[in-house]
């Protein structure tokens, strides 16, 4: 655990949040035997994997592989057709509302819009989940925002409402959202979508950071082969032809092992060309 | 210029036979799109006529400039080709042309995914829309009960929303809304005086032109005007809004922060219109009757003294509460429906638009469908 994890004291902690685990006990993710269906179309079928505690863990795949609807399944938004997803001790699929309620204020979501609520100012958007559930006063609320905005570089941009800034600048805002209350398992739907390179790296440098600093296990939903080598440790490929996981493990092992030619066309862009970038950050 | 472009052939097409067996499509000329293009039918009508041919070619030599439209003609060749178990030969054919084509044949059609065309009966589609209605009506209830809890778990502490949104919204129905409220109802008073003076004039009975109004614009006008103008004007809104924060997932970051949306979005959104409209209720209803007054001034020569009397006399305090209780009752139906049609917003930006368009209509016909209970109930009891 980072000495910074409980930086704003005990105010700031969750009375209501359930805590997911701990290094050492059970892992913060376990998904078993899951099958996600829209109706009587499956999508994905027997995807099962772990997450270990700081990891940064990858759900890859091609276009439309269902890499989204995993991720929405694991924050609750669309039930399971089969199968469960648990959080340390905590069985997500089966908990009662009230419970899940408690379970996601452990989450940090960056979606990849950025989903900034309009009406709010950058800083109202930090606060918003900070005044929810935080016994914090609107003055300590607001340094706190000012401090998450400053951690992505935001400094300064309190006032401004998502509107006003660049697209790059919202994603960071999201990401200050995400961990306005220092969450355990951070989540993040496409983070490079819609950034130039340098933005994306980035976004890249910042994710590692914070993972580092606050202790959080991550998982992120992406195809940049880039940022898959870069940040990714662990990770599950979905393929869409057969409707399940193909592989699962370290993105540069598998680039370096795998046999599976559906792995390697995707890890390698087709050729062996993406081979040096990952070599480069290996 | 433009007799320049006409001047431009367009692609030709012409047949022969090589062999028995061979069809030769010859194309001459320049094919672009803005020309026009032969169709491909006339291929199959080739591929038809005996002795039917095994074996299709292209000449090309005297082809001239091409563009899309070239490729269209032969897509469709090919899928005719197809249809006849014929492998269509494009080896004449230019090397841009064939390397396009074969670009588009890479990848075969997908199985299953073409949209079938469905036609239904008018029985089928009585029934389907009949289904579909008496479900709008049950998803409208259920979201009725869910807001109903939220505000019993609001009144018990258990839920929250930011006051600020609150005060937000009520500007945004009660202040912002004056001006058409004003106008609309101004000119139903005036309407309503002058279709009531027309006929009470015969009997110079134009006094009770007062009573008209008053009494129309206090039981039932003044709140239905008003409701079809919020639904028209915030029920929209909030649909508009709701389904834009759906299809920007803010809908869902709430929800993933352990935020209830319906807490969060919707308490504060029926709490602004259900104190909001009845005070333009009675507000209208002022207006409406100014609105009277000014024709019976102007119109029937009536003074303006006379005429307030006049309303005086005819109006109830049952009547205006009358009108009050539906205005609340006409609130609820247009925040609700607004806010349940911008939760079932697709993800595109037409959906939106769909959404605002359905939470109006969805109002405009549970008021009238309210207006109409109401005014059986209050027969009945006697109001």
């Amino acid at each position: 655990m980072s000495p910074h994890r409980h930086f704003f004291g005990s105010r700031l902690g969750r009375p209501t949040a359930a805590r997911i685990s701990t290094p050492g006990g059970p892992p913060p993710i376990t998904v078993k035997n899951l099958t996600m269906a829209y109706g009587s179309f499956v999508l994905m079928k027997d995807l099962n994997f772990v997450v270990k505690h700081g990891d940064i863990f990858i759900i890859m795949g091609g276009s439309g592989c269902g890499k989204s609807t995993l991720l929405r399944h694991l924050l609750g938004l669309i039930e399971p057709a089969t199968g469960e997803i648990v959080y340390g001790d905590f069985n997500f699929t089966k908990a009662e509302p009230l419970a899940r309620e408690s379970m996601l204020r452990s989450f940090g979501v960056l979606y990849q819009s950025g989903a900034l609520w309009s009406s709010m100012t950058l800083a109202e958007n930090v606060g918003l989940p900070l005044g929810q559930f935080t016994d914090l006063s609107a003055a300590e609320i607001r340094e706190v925002a000012s401090l998450k905005l400053a951690l992505v570089g935001l400094k300064g941009f309190e006032d401004y409402f998502p509107s006003q800034i660049s697209g790059g600048m919202q994603k960071r805002a999201g990401l200050a959202r995400a961990i306005a209350l220092d969450p355990e398992i951070l989540f993040f739907d496409e983070p490079s979508a819609g950034l130039d390179p340098i933005s994306s790296r980035l976004l890249d440098d910042l994710i590692l950071e914070l993972r580092d600093n606050l202790g959080a296990t991550v998982v992120v939903v992406t195809h940049e082969l880039a940022s898959i080598f870069a940040i990714g440790n662990n990770s599950v490929f979905l393929d869409a032809e057969s409707r399940t996981m193909i592989a699962s493990g370290d993105p540069k092992e598998l680039l370096a092992h795998s046999t599976d030619h559906r792995v390697r066309t995707f890890l390698t862009r087709g050729g062996e060309d993406a081979a040096d970038s990952a070599r480069s950050h290996g | 210029m433009q007799a320049q472009e006409q001047s431009i052939k367009s692609g030709e097409l012409s047949f022969a036979r090589a062999d028995s067996s061979t069809l030769v499509v010859r194309l001459r000329g320049d094919w672009h799109l803005r020309h026009g293009l032969p169709t491909s039918q006339a291929v199959e009508t080739q591929l038809n006529t005996a002795p039917r041919p095994s074996r299709l070619t292209f000449e090309a030599s005297d082809l001239g400039e091409w563009d899309s439209g070239l490729l269209t003609f032969l897509n469709g060749v090919s899928d005719i080709c197809q249809k006849h178990h014929l492998k269509p030969d494009f080896a004449s054919l230019p090397d841009g042309v064939r390397q396009l084509i074969e670009l588009a044949e890479a990848v075969p059609e997908k199985s299953g995914a073409r949209a079938e065309a469905h036609h239904s009966s008018f029985i089928e589609h009585l029934g389907s829309s009949t289904l579909l209605y008496l479900h709008g009506i049950d998803e409208f209830l259920r979201f009725l009960g869910e807001v109903t809890i939220a505000f019993i778990n609001l009144f018990l502490g258990k839920a929250r929303f930011r006051s600020v949104d609150l005060m937000v919204l009520i500007q945004d129905c009660g202040l912002h809304a004056f001006g058409i409220v004003t106008l609309i109802t101004f000119l139903v008073g005036v309407i309503m005086a002058f279709m009531g003076a027309v006929q009470l004039q015969l009997f110079g009975a134009q006094i009770f032109v007062a009573d008209l109004v008053a009494i129309a614009m206090t039981r039932d006008m003044g709140a239905m005007m008003t409701a079809i103008i919020m639904a028209g004007r915030t029920g929209a809104s909030f649909a508009a809004q709701l389904g834009s924060m759906k299809v920007t997932q803010e809908i869902d970051a709430l929800t993933t922060m352990g935020i209830s949306p319906l807490e969060f979005l919707v308490l504060p959104r029926v709490t602004a219109l259900v104190l909001m409209i009845p005070l333009l209720c009675i507000y209208a209803d002022c207006v409406g009757i100014l609105g009277g007054a000014f024709v019976g001034s102007t119109v029937l020569h009536l003074s303006l003294q006379t005429y307030l009397r006049e309303t005086m006399h005819a109006v109830t305090l049952t009547g205006i509460f009358g009108g009050v209780l539906k205005g609340i009752a006409y609130a609820v139906i247009i925040s609700v429906a607004g806010c349940l049609r911008g939760f079932q917003c697709g993800n595109s930006s037409s959906a939106v638009g769909d959404a605002a368009t359905e939470a109006v209509v969805t109002s405009i016909t549970y008021i009238v469908v309210a207006c109409g209970l109401f005014a059986f109930i209050f027969n009945a009891i006697g109001i």
